[in-house]
Protein backbone atom coordinates (compact mmCIF):
# COMPACT_ATOMS: atom_id res chain seq x y z
CA UNK A 1 0.00 0.00 0.00
CA UNK A 2 1.51 3.51 -1.00
CA UNK A 3 1.40 6.51 2.01
CA UNK A 4 2.26 9.75 0.78
CA UNK A 5 2.82 12.04 3.24
CA UNK A 6 1.07 15.70 3.49
CA UNK A 7 4.41 17.32 4.18
CA UNK A 8 5.59 16.06 0.83
CA UNK A 9 2.30 16.63 -1.44
CA UNK A 10 4.62 17.24 -4.97
CA UNK A 11 5.39 13.35 -4.76
CA UNK A 12 1.77 12.20 -4.78
CA UNK A 13 0.74 11.81 -8.17
CA UNK A 14 -1.21 9.04 -8.70
CA UNK A 15 0.97 6.16 -6.91
CA UNK A 16 -1.50 3.22 -8.77
CA UNK A 17 0.73 1.67 -11.13
CA UNK A 18 3.01 0.23 -8.52
CA UNK A 19 0.67 -2.90 -7.70
CA UNK A 20 0.47 -4.20 -11.06
CA UNK A 21 3.71 -4.10 -11.86
CA UNK A 22 4.62 -5.68 -8.69
CA UNK A 23 1.61 -8.46 -9.94
CA UNK A 24 2.84 -8.81 -13.12
CA UNK A 25 6.56 -10.44 -12.75
CA UNK A 26 5.64 -13.20 -10.48
CA UNK A 27 2.67 -13.94 -12.76
CA UNK A 28 5.20 -14.27 -16.00
CA UNK A 29 7.27 -16.41 -13.77
CA UNK A 30 4.95 -18.49 -12.24
CA UNK A 31 4.29 -20.28 -15.95
CA UNK A 32 7.57 -21.49 -15.95
CA UNK A 33 7.28 -23.04 -11.95
CA UNK A 34 4.08 -24.22 -12.85
CA UNK A 35 5.48 -26.92 -15.51
CA UNK A 36 7.70 -29.38 -14.30
CA UNK A 37 4.52 -30.53 -12.12
CA UNK A 38 2.05 -31.30 -14.91
CA UNK A 39 4.98 -32.25 -17.53
CA UNK A 40 5.81 -34.94 -14.70
CA UNK A 41 2.37 -36.24 -14.06
CA UNK A 42 1.84 -37.14 -18.20
CA UNK A 43 5.23 -38.53 -17.76
CA UNK A 44 4.33 -41.05 -15.14
CA UNK A 45 0.80 -41.55 -16.89
CA UNK A 46 1.77 -42.79 -20.02
CA UNK A 47 4.57 -45.16 -17.66
CA UNK A 48 1.95 -46.02 -15.64
CA UNK A 49 0.21 -47.57 -18.81
CA UNK A 50 2.51 -48.73 -20.25
CA UNK A 51 4.14 -51.04 -17.48
CA UNK A 52 0.47 -51.80 -15.82
CA UNK A 53 0.96 -50.24 -12.63
CA UNK A 54 -1.69 -51.11 -9.93
CA UNK A 55 -1.84 -48.06 -7.54
CA UNK A 56 -3.70 -47.50 -4.21
CA UNK A 57 -7.30 -47.87 -4.11
CA UNK A 58 -6.46 -50.82 -6.93
CA UNK A 59 -6.52 -48.51 -9.53
CA UNK A 60 -5.35 -50.18 -12.54
CA UNK A 61 -3.44 -48.25 -14.79
CA UNK A 62 -3.51 -50.61 -17.96
CA UNK A 63 -7.31 -49.96 -18.50
CA UNK A 64 -6.30 -46.13 -18.29
CA UNK A 65 -5.58 -44.69 -22.40
CA UNK A 66 -2.41 -42.93 -22.57
CA UNK A 67 -2.24 -39.34 -22.38
CA UNK A 68 -1.12 -39.49 -26.45
CA UNK A 69 -4.68 -41.53 -27.15
CA UNK A 70 -6.28 -39.35 -25.33
CA UNK A 71 -4.84 -36.09 -27.15
CA UNK A 72 -5.24 -37.78 -30.27
CA UNK A 73 -9.42 -38.28 -29.13
CA UNK A 74 -9.28 -35.14 -28.42
CA UNK A 75 -8.55 -33.89 -31.55
CA UNK A 76 -10.89 -36.50 -33.40
CA UNK A 77 -13.72 -34.71 -31.26
CA UNK A 78 -12.62 -31.39 -32.52
CA UNK A 79 -12.33 -31.79 -35.58
CA UNK A 80 -12.58 -35.44 -36.91
CA UNK A 81 -10.55 -37.38 -39.25
CA UNK A 82 -8.60 -39.64 -37.07
CA UNK A 83 -11.21 -42.24 -35.89
CA UNK A 84 -14.48 -41.34 -38.16
CA UNK A 85 -16.62 -42.61 -35.50
CA UNK A 86 -20.12 -41.03 -34.48
CA UNK A 87 -18.52 -38.71 -31.57
CA UNK A 88 -15.77 -37.23 -34.48
CA UNK A 89 -16.17 -33.55 -35.01
CA UNK A 90 -19.01 -33.38 -32.12
CA UNK A 91 -17.09 -31.45 -29.52
CA UNK A 92 -18.19 -27.97 -30.46
CA UNK A 93 -22.17 -28.89 -30.24
CA UNK A 94 -21.66 -30.89 -26.92
CA UNK A 95 -19.64 -27.80 -25.57
CA UNK A 96 -22.39 -25.34 -26.49
CA UNK A 97 -24.73 -27.18 -25.49
CA UNK A 98 -23.67 -27.38 -21.93
CA UNK A 99 -22.44 -24.32 -21.72
CA UNK A 100 -26.18 -22.78 -23.01
CA UNK A 101 -27.42 -24.70 -19.84
CA UNK A 102 -24.64 -23.71 -17.57
CA UNK A 103 -25.45 -19.94 -18.46
CA UNK A 104 -29.40 -20.33 -17.61
CA UNK A 105 -28.92 -21.82 -14.82
CA UNK A 106 -25.75 -19.32 -13.44
CA UNK A 107 -27.47 -16.68 -14.51
CA UNK A 108 -30.78 -17.72 -12.73
CA UNK A 109 -28.66 -18.54 -9.94
CA UNK A 110 -26.90 -14.44 -9.89
CA UNK A 111 -30.27 -12.46 -10.45
CA UNK A 112 -32.12 -14.67 -7.60
CA UNK A 113 -28.88 -14.69 -5.05
CA UNK A 114 -27.65 -11.64 -5.26
CA UNK A 115 -30.80 -9.11 -4.54
CA UNK A 116 -31.84 -12.08 -1.91
CA UNK A 117 -28.76 -12.02 -0.58
CA UNK A 118 -28.57 -8.10 -0.18
CA UNK A 119 -31.84 -8.21 1.29
CA UNK A 120 -31.22 -11.16 3.80
CA UNK A 121 -27.62 -9.33 4.66
CA UNK A 122 -29.49 -5.83 5.73
CA UNK A 123 -33.00 -6.96 7.06
CA UNK A 124 -33.08 -8.94 10.50
CA UNK A 125 -36.29 -9.89 10.16
CA UNK A 126 -35.70 -11.52 6.39
CA UNK A 127 -32.35 -13.28 7.78
CA UNK A 128 -34.21 -14.64 10.73
CA UNK A 129 -36.92 -15.41 8.30
CA UNK A 130 -34.97 -17.42 5.36
CA UNK A 131 -31.51 -18.67 7.11
CA UNK A 132 -33.35 -21.58 8.65
CA UNK A 133 -34.42 -22.49 5.67
CA UNK A 134 -31.95 -22.11 3.56
CA UNK A 135 -29.55 -24.08 5.78
CA UNK A 136 -31.77 -26.80 5.77
CA UNK A 137 -31.88 -27.00 1.77
CA UNK A 138 -28.41 -26.62 1.21
CA UNK A 139 -26.70 -29.45 2.78
CA UNK A 140 -28.95 -31.34 -0.06
CA UNK A 141 -26.43 -32.44 -2.49
CA UNK A 142 -27.37 -31.69 -6.15
CA UNK A 143 -26.48 -35.02 -7.41
CA UNK A 144 -29.47 -35.91 -4.85
CA UNK A 145 -31.90 -33.77 -6.50
CA UNK A 146 -31.58 -35.01 -9.84
CA UNK A 147 -33.66 -37.91 -9.71
CA UNK A 148 -36.54 -35.77 -8.35
CA UNK A 149 -35.93 -33.08 -11.10
CA UNK A 150 -36.17 -35.66 -14.09
CA UNK A 151 -39.64 -36.96 -12.37
CA UNK A 152 -40.69 -33.52 -11.14
CA UNK A 153 -39.49 -31.60 -14.93
CA UNK A 154 -38.84 -34.23 -17.42
CA UNK A 155 -35.73 -34.97 -19.48
CA UNK A 156 -34.69 -32.10 -21.36
CA UNK A 157 -32.48 -28.56 -21.19
CA UNK A 158 -34.64 -27.16 -17.88
CA UNK A 159 -33.89 -30.23 -16.06
CA UNK A 160 -30.24 -29.46 -16.16
CA UNK A 161 -30.33 -25.72 -15.86
CA UNK A 162 -32.20 -25.86 -12.26
CA UNK A 163 -29.34 -28.31 -11.32
CA UNK A 164 -27.15 -25.39 -12.18
CA UNK A 165 -29.09 -22.91 -10.73
CA UNK A 166 -29.26 -25.16 -7.23
CA UNK A 167 -25.69 -26.00 -7.08
CA UNK A 168 -24.77 -22.30 -7.90
CA UNK A 169 -27.34 -19.99 -5.95
CA UNK A 170 -26.35 -21.19 -2.92
CA UNK A 171 -22.62 -19.88 -3.09
CA UNK A 172 -23.69 -16.33 -4.44
CA UNK A 173 -26.38 -16.27 -1.48
CA UNK A 174 -24.11 -17.19 1.41
CA UNK A 175 -20.95 -14.81 0.05
CA UNK A 176 -23.44 -11.85 -0.89
CA UNK A 177 -24.53 -12.17 2.68
CA UNK A 178 -21.80 -12.92 4.19
CA UNK A 179 -20.35 -9.21 2.21
CA UNK A 180 -23.29 -7.22 3.45
CA UNK A 181 -22.36 -8.39 6.95
CA UNK A 182 -18.93 -7.06 6.46
CA UNK A 183 -19.47 -3.55 5.42
CA UNK A 184 -18.84 -1.01 8.10
CA UNK A 185 -21.34 0.54 9.27
CA UNK A 186 -19.71 4.09 8.98
CA UNK A 187 -19.98 4.04 5.27
CA UNK A 188 -24.00 4.15 5.64
CA UNK A 189 -23.47 6.99 8.63
CA UNK A 190 -21.04 8.25 5.83
CA UNK A 191 -23.95 7.78 3.00
CA UNK A 192 -26.84 9.32 4.96
CA UNK A 193 -25.13 12.39 5.90
CA UNK A 194 -24.52 13.25 2.53
CA UNK A 195 -27.93 13.14 1.52
CA UNK A 196 -28.63 9.36 0.28
CA UNK A 197 -32.09 8.49 1.18
CA UNK A 198 -32.12 4.94 3.46
CA UNK A 199 -33.66 2.71 0.89
CA UNK A 200 -30.80 4.35 -1.77
CA UNK A 201 -28.28 2.83 0.73
CA UNK A 202 -28.50 -0.75 -0.45
CA UNK A 203 -26.79 0.09 -4.46
CA UNK A 204 -25.03 3.05 -3.13
CA UNK A 205 -23.34 1.55 -0.33
CA UNK A 206 -24.03 -2.18 0.01
CA UNK A 207 -23.22 -3.37 -3.52
CA UNK A 208 -19.96 -1.98 -3.99
CA UNK A 209 -18.75 -2.57 -0.43
CA UNK A 210 -20.32 -6.49 -0.74
CA UNK A 211 -18.89 -6.58 -4.57
CA UNK A 212 -15.46 -8.66 -3.34
CA UNK A 213 -17.93 -11.21 -1.86
CA UNK A 214 -20.13 -11.55 -4.25
CA UNK A 215 -17.50 -12.04 -7.01
CA UNK A 216 -15.83 -14.65 -4.90
CA UNK A 217 -19.72 -16.47 -4.10
CA UNK A 218 -20.03 -16.01 -8.35
CA UNK A 219 -16.95 -17.90 -9.10
CA UNK A 220 -17.42 -21.10 -6.33
CA UNK A 221 -20.89 -20.83 -8.32
CA UNK A 222 -19.64 -20.98 -11.77
CA UNK A 223 -17.01 -23.92 -10.65
CA UNK A 224 -19.98 -26.35 -9.22
CA UNK A 225 -22.25 -25.65 -12.08
CA UNK A 226 -19.84 -27.19 -14.30
CA UNK A 227 -19.41 -29.99 -11.93
CA UNK A 228 -23.39 -30.52 -11.58
CA UNK A 229 -22.98 -31.01 -15.59
CA UNK A 230 -21.81 -34.64 -15.54
CA UNK A 231 -25.04 -35.53 -13.08
CA UNK A 232 -27.22 -33.30 -14.91
CA UNK A 233 -26.65 -34.35 -18.47
CA UNK A 234 -26.77 -38.41 -17.55
CA UNK A 235 -30.52 -39.09 -18.66
CA UNK A 236 -32.47 -38.32 -21.47
CA UNK A 237 -29.90 -35.95 -22.78
CA UNK A 238 -27.66 -36.23 -26.49
CA UNK A 239 -25.81 -33.36 -26.24
CA UNK A 240 -23.82 -31.95 -23.71
CA UNK A 241 -19.88 -32.94 -22.12
CA UNK A 242 -22.00 -34.53 -19.94
CA UNK A 243 -24.14 -37.17 -21.81
CA UNK A 244 -20.86 -37.37 -23.60
CA UNK A 245 -18.87 -39.04 -21.01
CA UNK A 246 -22.57 -41.04 -20.18
CA UNK A 247 -22.18 -42.54 -23.40
CA UNK A 248 -18.60 -43.04 -23.50
CA UNK A 249 -19.23 -44.70 -19.83
CA UNK A 250 -21.97 -47.19 -21.82
CA UNK A 251 -19.33 -48.15 -25.00
CA UNK A 252 -16.54 -48.72 -22.28
CA UNK A 253 -14.39 -45.92 -24.35
CA UNK A 254 -11.82 -44.81 -21.80
CA UNK A 255 -10.17 -42.41 -23.73
CA UNK A 256 -13.38 -40.45 -24.84
CA UNK A 257 -14.39 -40.18 -20.96
CA UNK A 258 -10.88 -39.14 -20.20
CA UNK A 259 -11.19 -36.73 -23.10
CA UNK A 260 -14.50 -35.43 -22.24
CA UNK A 261 -13.46 -34.79 -18.58
CA UNK A 262 -10.54 -33.05 -19.59
CA UNK A 263 -12.86 -30.65 -22.06
CA UNK A 264 -15.23 -30.02 -19.14
CA UNK A 265 -12.24 -29.06 -16.51
CA UNK A 266 -10.68 -26.55 -20.04
CA UNK A 267 -14.50 -25.16 -20.13
CA UNK A 268 -14.74 -24.71 -15.73
CA UNK A 269 -11.39 -22.65 -15.96
CA UNK A 270 -11.95 -21.02 -19.37
CA UNK A 271 -14.93 -19.60 -17.79
CA UNK A 272 -13.73 -18.72 -14.24
CA UNK A 273 -10.97 -16.78 -16.39
CA UNK A 274 -13.70 -15.03 -18.27
CA UNK A 275 -15.66 -14.09 -15.24
CA UNK A 276 -12.80 -12.61 -13.71
CA UNK A 277 -12.04 -10.55 -17.27
CA UNK A 278 -15.64 -9.74 -17.10
CA UNK A 279 -14.95 -8.06 -13.22
CA UNK A 280 -11.81 -6.42 -14.33
CA UNK A 281 -13.68 -4.61 -17.29
CA UNK A 282 -16.07 -3.71 -15.43
CA UNK A 283 -14.43 -2.31 -12.17
CA UNK A 284 -11.32 -1.14 -13.97
CA UNK A 285 -8.69 -0.16 -11.33
CA UNK A 286 -11.05 0.19 -8.46
CA UNK A 287 -9.27 -1.03 -5.71
CA UNK A 288 -13.70 -3.73 -4.84
CA UNK A 289 -10.63 -7.11 -3.86
CA UNK A 290 -9.34 -6.99 -0.43
CA UNK A 291 -8.61 -3.30 0.56
CA UNK A 292 -8.71 -2.27 3.85
CA UNK A 293 -11.47 0.18 4.16
CA UNK A 294 -12.16 2.21 7.19
CA UNK A 295 -12.58 0.40 10.10
CA UNK B 1 -13.16 31.15 -1.92
CA UNK B 2 -16.26 33.59 -2.62
CA UNK B 3 -17.82 30.81 -3.81
CA UNK B 4 -17.88 28.83 -0.61
CA UNK B 5 -18.95 31.55 1.48
CA UNK B 6 -22.30 32.04 -0.33
CA UNK B 7 -24.76 32.16 1.93
CA UNK B 8 -27.42 31.97 -0.78
CA UNK B 9 -27.13 28.10 -0.79
CA UNK B 10 -26.50 28.14 2.80
CA UNK B 11 -29.12 27.99 5.48
CA UNK B 12 -27.93 29.32 8.89
CA UNK B 13 -26.97 26.96 11.12
CA UNK B 14 -27.99 27.66 15.03
CA UNK B 15 -28.14 24.18 17.27
CA UNK B 16 -30.37 24.02 20.03
CA UNK B 17 -30.81 21.77 22.67
CA UNK B 18 -32.84 21.77 25.92
CA UNK B 19 -32.32 19.20 28.54
CA UNK B 20 -31.53 16.59 25.72
CA UNK B 21 -31.34 13.15 26.60
CA UNK B 22 -30.04 9.60 25.36
CA UNK B 23 -31.32 6.43 27.15
CA UNK B 24 -30.24 3.14 24.96
CA UNK B 25 -32.88 0.87 24.82
CA UNK B 26 -31.79 -2.03 27.19
CA UNK B 27 -30.05 0.08 29.35
CA UNK B 28 -31.41 1.23 32.84
CA UNK B 29 -29.58 4.62 33.26
CA UNK B 30 -29.29 7.69 30.72
CA UNK B 31 -26.14 8.00 28.38
CA UNK B 32 -26.67 11.60 28.39
CA UNK B 33 -29.20 13.63 30.34
CA UNK B 34 -30.30 17.32 30.70
CA UNK B 35 -27.93 19.02 28.12
CA UNK B 36 -28.39 22.66 27.46
CA UNK B 37 -26.75 24.15 24.76
CA UNK B 38 -27.30 27.15 22.32
CA UNK B 39 -24.60 27.17 19.43
CA UNK B 40 -24.77 30.34 17.26
CA UNK B 41 -24.49 29.88 13.60
CA UNK B 42 -21.37 30.35 12.12
CA UNK B 43 -19.53 29.47 16.24
CA UNK B 44 -17.38 27.28 16.80
CA UNK B 45 -17.78 25.24 19.92
CA UNK B 46 -15.99 22.00 20.98
CA UNK B 47 -16.95 19.00 23.30
CA UNK B 48 -14.06 17.99 25.64
CA UNK B 49 -14.49 15.22 28.46
CA UNK B 50 -13.13 12.39 29.48
CA UNK B 51 -14.42 9.05 27.82
CA UNK B 52 -17.50 7.81 27.99
CA UNK B 53 -19.11 11.21 29.22
CA UNK B 54 -21.34 11.15 26.27
CA UNK B 55 -19.49 13.82 24.19
CA UNK B 56 -19.83 11.86 21.06
CA UNK B 57 -23.55 10.54 21.54
CA UNK B 58 -24.47 14.32 21.65
CA UNK B 59 -22.68 14.90 18.22
CA UNK B 60 -24.53 11.93 17.12
CA UNK B 61 -27.68 12.88 17.50
CA UNK B 62 -26.99 16.41 15.83
CA UNK B 63 -26.22 14.31 13.39
CA UNK B 64 -29.11 12.14 13.30
CA UNK B 65 -27.59 8.95 13.97
CA UNK B 66 -29.04 8.50 17.28
CA UNK B 67 -32.68 9.08 18.13
CA UNK B 68 -33.37 11.85 20.72
CA UNK B 69 -34.80 9.76 24.14
CA UNK B 70 -35.73 12.82 25.93
CA UNK B 71 -35.71 16.72 25.70
CA UNK B 72 -35.37 19.12 22.15
CA UNK B 73 -32.99 19.10 19.50
CA UNK B 74 -33.57 21.68 16.20
CA UNK B 75 -30.82 22.68 13.80
CA UNK B 76 -31.82 25.69 11.89
CA UNK B 77 -34.97 26.05 14.11
CA UNK B 78 -35.51 22.34 12.66
CA UNK B 79 -36.25 19.58 14.85
CA UNK B 80 -33.68 16.64 13.99
CA UNK B 81 -35.29 13.59 13.31
CA UNK B 82 -32.71 11.74 10.61
CA UNK B 83 -29.27 12.45 8.80
CA UNK B 84 -29.34 15.05 6.02
CA UNK B 85 -26.75 16.94 3.58
CA UNK B 86 -27.15 19.94 6.18
CA UNK B 87 -25.23 18.83 8.69
CA UNK B 88 -22.00 16.75 7.49
CA UNK B 89 -19.83 14.40 9.76
CA UNK B 90 -16.44 14.48 9.98
CA UNK B 91 -15.33 11.03 11.27
CA UNK B 92 -11.90 10.22 13.24
CA UNK B 93 -12.14 7.10 10.59
CA UNK B 94 -12.58 9.03 7.53
CA UNK B 95 -15.59 7.21 6.22
CA UNK B 96 -14.04 8.07 2.40
CA UNK B 97 -16.00 5.58 0.02
CA UNK B 98 -13.04 3.46 -0.70
CA UNK B 99 -14.25 2.74 -4.51
CA UNK B 100 -14.44 5.99 -5.26
CA UNK B 101 -11.44 7.99 -6.57
CA UNK B 102 -10.58 11.51 -4.19
CA UNK B 103 -12.80 13.78 -6.62
CA UNK B 104 -15.69 11.00 -6.86
CA UNK B 105 -15.92 11.08 -2.77
CA UNK B 106 -16.23 14.45 -3.00
CA UNK B 107 -18.61 14.80 -5.90
CA UNK B 108 -20.63 12.02 -4.16
CA UNK B 109 -23.36 14.70 -2.32
CA UNK B 110 -23.65 17.09 -4.77
CA UNK B 111 -24.62 14.60 -7.36
CA UNK B 112 -27.01 12.94 -4.36
CA UNK B 113 -28.31 16.51 -4.40
CA UNK B 114 -29.44 16.26 -8.54
CA UNK B 115 -27.28 19.50 -9.07
CA UNK B 116 -26.52 19.96 -12.76
CA UNK B 117 -23.11 18.40 -13.88
CA UNK B 118 -21.50 21.36 -14.43
CA UNK B 119 -22.41 22.30 -10.75
CA UNK B 120 -21.21 19.70 -9.71
CA UNK B 121 -17.82 19.95 -11.32
CA UNK B 122 -17.52 23.66 -10.14
CA UNK B 123 -17.89 22.84 -6.72
CA UNK B 124 -15.48 19.14 -6.76
CA UNK B 125 -12.91 21.20 -8.13
CA UNK B 126 -13.36 23.84 -5.64
CA UNK B 127 -13.49 22.13 -2.73
CA UNK B 128 -10.10 20.10 -4.14
CA UNK B 129 -8.46 23.52 -4.10
CA UNK B 130 -9.81 24.53 -0.47
CA UNK B 131 -7.72 21.26 0.81
CA UNK B 132 -5.02 21.62 -1.58
CA UNK B 133 -5.82 17.98 -2.83
CA UNK B 134 -6.56 18.71 -6.80
CA UNK B 135 -3.16 16.70 -7.57
CA UNK B 136 -4.50 13.46 -5.80
CA UNK B 137 -8.09 13.99 -7.52
CA UNK B 138 -7.92 10.61 -9.37
CA UNK B 139 -6.38 8.78 -6.91
CA UNK B 140 -8.41 6.24 -4.56
CA UNK B 141 -8.31 6.45 -1.01
CA UNK B 142 -6.13 3.82 0.22
CA UNK B 143 -3.16 5.30 -1.58
CA UNK B 144 -3.35 8.51 0.71
CA UNK B 145 -1.63 9.55 4.18
CA UNK B 146 -4.59 9.71 7.21
CA UNK B 147 -3.84 13.21 7.10
CA UNK B 148 -4.79 13.25 3.36
CA UNK B 149 -7.95 11.08 3.27
CA UNK B 150 -9.18 13.32 6.53
CA UNK B 151 -8.65 16.75 3.80
CA UNK B 152 -10.97 14.42 1.56
CA UNK B 153 -13.13 14.20 4.12
CA UNK B 154 -13.41 17.80 4.42
CA UNK B 155 -13.68 18.77 1.17
CA UNK B 156 -16.61 16.16 0.55
CA UNK B 157 -18.22 18.42 3.11
CA UNK B 158 -17.26 21.76 1.25
CA UNK B 159 -18.80 20.42 -1.44
CA UNK B 160 -22.01 19.43 -0.09
CA UNK B 161 -22.62 22.60 1.75
CA UNK B 162 -23.81 22.02 5.30
CA UNK B 163 -25.07 24.57 7.51
CA UNK B 164 -23.33 22.13 10.01
CA UNK B 165 -20.19 20.69 10.39
CA UNK B 166 -20.21 18.37 13.04
CA UNK B 167 -16.75 16.59 13.47
CA UNK B 168 -16.40 13.80 16.31
CA UNK B 169 -12.27 13.46 17.33
CA UNK B 170 -11.41 14.11 13.54
CA UNK B 171 -7.40 14.77 14.18
CA UNK B 172 -7.31 12.33 16.84
CA UNK B 173 -6.16 9.14 14.75
CA UNK B 174 -3.33 11.86 13.00
CA UNK B 175 0.22 12.62 14.24
CA UNK B 176 0.91 15.75 16.21
CA UNK B 177 2.25 17.54 13.21
CA UNK B 178 -0.29 16.96 10.38
CA UNK B 179 -2.80 17.45 12.99
CA UNK B 180 -1.72 21.11 14.00
CA UNK B 181 -1.81 21.49 9.84
CA UNK B 182 -5.34 20.25 10.10
CA UNK B 183 -6.56 22.58 12.83
CA UNK B 184 -4.54 25.95 11.24
CA UNK B 185 -6.52 24.52 7.64
CA UNK B 186 -9.63 23.94 9.48
CA UNK B 187 -9.57 27.82 11.03
CA UNK B 188 -9.49 29.14 7.99
CA UNK B 189 -12.19 27.05 6.18
CA UNK B 190 -14.18 28.17 9.04
CA UNK B 191 -13.57 31.31 8.32
CA UNK B 192 -14.54 31.54 5.02
CA UNK B 193 -17.20 29.69 5.00
CA UNK B 194 -18.89 30.92 8.17
CA UNK B 195 -19.98 27.41 8.93
CA UNK B 196 -21.24 25.91 12.09
CA UNK B 197 -18.72 23.84 13.98
CA UNK B 198 -19.97 21.38 16.79
CA UNK B 199 -16.15 19.35 17.21
CA UNK B 200 -15.39 16.96 19.85
CA UNK B 201 -12.26 15.99 21.00
CA UNK B 202 -9.89 14.79 23.97
CA UNK B 203 -7.57 17.60 23.40
CA UNK B 204 -8.03 20.65 25.76
CA UNK B 205 -5.60 22.06 23.51
CA UNK B 206 -7.55 21.47 20.58
CA UNK B 207 -10.52 22.92 22.15
CA UNK B 208 -9.02 25.97 23.17
CA UNK B 209 -7.13 26.26 19.92
CA UNK B 210 -10.05 26.24 17.85
CA UNK B 211 -13.42 26.85 20.20
CA UNK B 212 -15.05 30.49 20.72
CA UNK B 213 -16.41 27.86 23.59
CA UNK B 214 -15.35 25.16 25.32
CA UNK B 215 -18.16 22.37 26.95
CA UNK B 216 -16.44 20.61 29.74
CA UNK B 217 -18.78 17.05 30.29
CA UNK B 218 -18.84 15.07 33.04
CA UNK B 219 -20.11 11.53 33.92
CA UNK B 220 -21.37 8.62 32.33
CA UNK B 221 -21.34 5.01 32.82
CA UNK B 222 -18.61 4.44 34.34
CA UNK B 223 -19.32 7.52 37.26
CA UNK B 224 -22.86 5.90 37.50
CA UNK B 225 -24.38 9.13 36.74
CA UNK B 226 -25.71 10.34 33.02
CA UNK B 227 -23.45 12.60 31.13
CA UNK B 228 -23.76 15.96 31.29
CA UNK B 229 -22.57 19.13 30.85
CA UNK B 230 -20.36 20.57 33.79
CA UNK B 231 -19.71 24.09 32.51
CA UNK B 232 -19.09 26.15 29.33
CA UNK B 233 -15.62 27.85 29.27
CA UNK B 234 -15.85 30.96 26.34
CA UNK B 235 -12.78 31.65 24.58
CA UNK B 236 -12.19 35.45 24.13
CA UNK B 237 -8.64 34.75 22.54
CA UNK B 238 -9.46 36.17 19.12
CA UNK B 239 -8.77 35.24 15.62
CA UNK B 240 -4.74 34.53 16.10
CA UNK B 241 -4.20 31.95 18.92
CA UNK B 242 -0.80 31.55 20.69
CA UNK B 243 -1.08 28.57 22.46
CA UNK B 244 2.33 29.07 24.87
CA UNK B 245 0.58 32.35 25.63
CA UNK B 246 -0.14 32.64 28.87
CA UNK B 247 -4.08 33.45 28.59
CA UNK B 248 -4.03 30.34 26.31
CA UNK B 249 -2.42 28.51 28.84
CA UNK B 250 -4.78 29.90 31.92
CA UNK B 251 -7.90 28.82 29.69
CA UNK B 252 -6.11 25.18 29.00
CA UNK B 253 -5.57 25.04 32.80
CA UNK B 254 -9.01 25.79 34.09
CA UNK B 255 -10.43 23.81 31.66
CA UNK B 256 -8.46 20.52 32.62
CA UNK B 257 -9.16 21.33 36.11
CA UNK B 258 -12.90 21.53 35.37
CA UNK B 259 -12.22 17.98 33.46
CA UNK B 260 -10.88 15.90 36.20
CA UNK B 261 -12.48 17.49 39.10
CA UNK B 262 -15.34 15.82 38.73
CA UNK B 263 -14.23 12.40 39.90
CA UNK B 264 -13.17 13.17 43.24
CA UNK B 265 -15.55 15.39 43.77
CA UNK B 266 -18.03 13.08 43.17
CA UNK B 267 -16.34 10.38 45.49
CA UNK B 268 -18.82 10.65 48.42
CA UNK B 269 -21.57 9.29 45.96
CA UNK B 270 -19.78 6.48 44.77
CA UNK B 271 -18.83 5.28 48.34
CA UNK B 272 -22.09 5.70 49.56
CA UNK B 273 -23.27 3.30 47.06
CA UNK B 274 -20.16 0.85 47.41
CA UNK B 275 -21.30 0.62 51.23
Amino acid sequence: MTITTPQRPATTDTPAPAPTSRRARPRSLGWLVALPVPLVLLALWQAGVQNGWVLPFDIKMTFLPTPVEVGRRLIDLAAGGLYDDSFSGTLWAHLWASTVRVAQGFGLAVVVGVPLGVLMGRSRLLFRMLEPTVNLIRPVPVTAWAPLTLLIIGFGDRSTAFLVFLAAVFPILLNTIAGVHQVPPRLFEAARMLGTPSAQTLYKVVLPAAAPSIVSGMRIAMGLAWVILVVGETVGISTGLGALITQAREQSRTDLIVAGMVVIGLAGFVADRLLALVFRVAFGRRPILTVRSTS
Amino acid sequence: MTNLADTATRTAGDIVMRALGKTYPGTASAAVDGVNLEIRAGETVCIVGASGCGKSTVLRMVAGFESVSSGELSVAGVPVTGPGPDRGVVFQDYGLFPWLTVAENIAYGPRQAGLPRAVVADRMIEALSAVGLARVAESFPHQLSGGMQQRVAIARLLANRPAVMLMDEPFGALDALTRTDMQHELQRIQRETGMTILFVTHSIEEAVYLGDRVVVMAGGTAHGIPGHVREIVDVPLGEHRDPTSPEFTAIERRIDALVHAGNSHRMPDHTEEIR
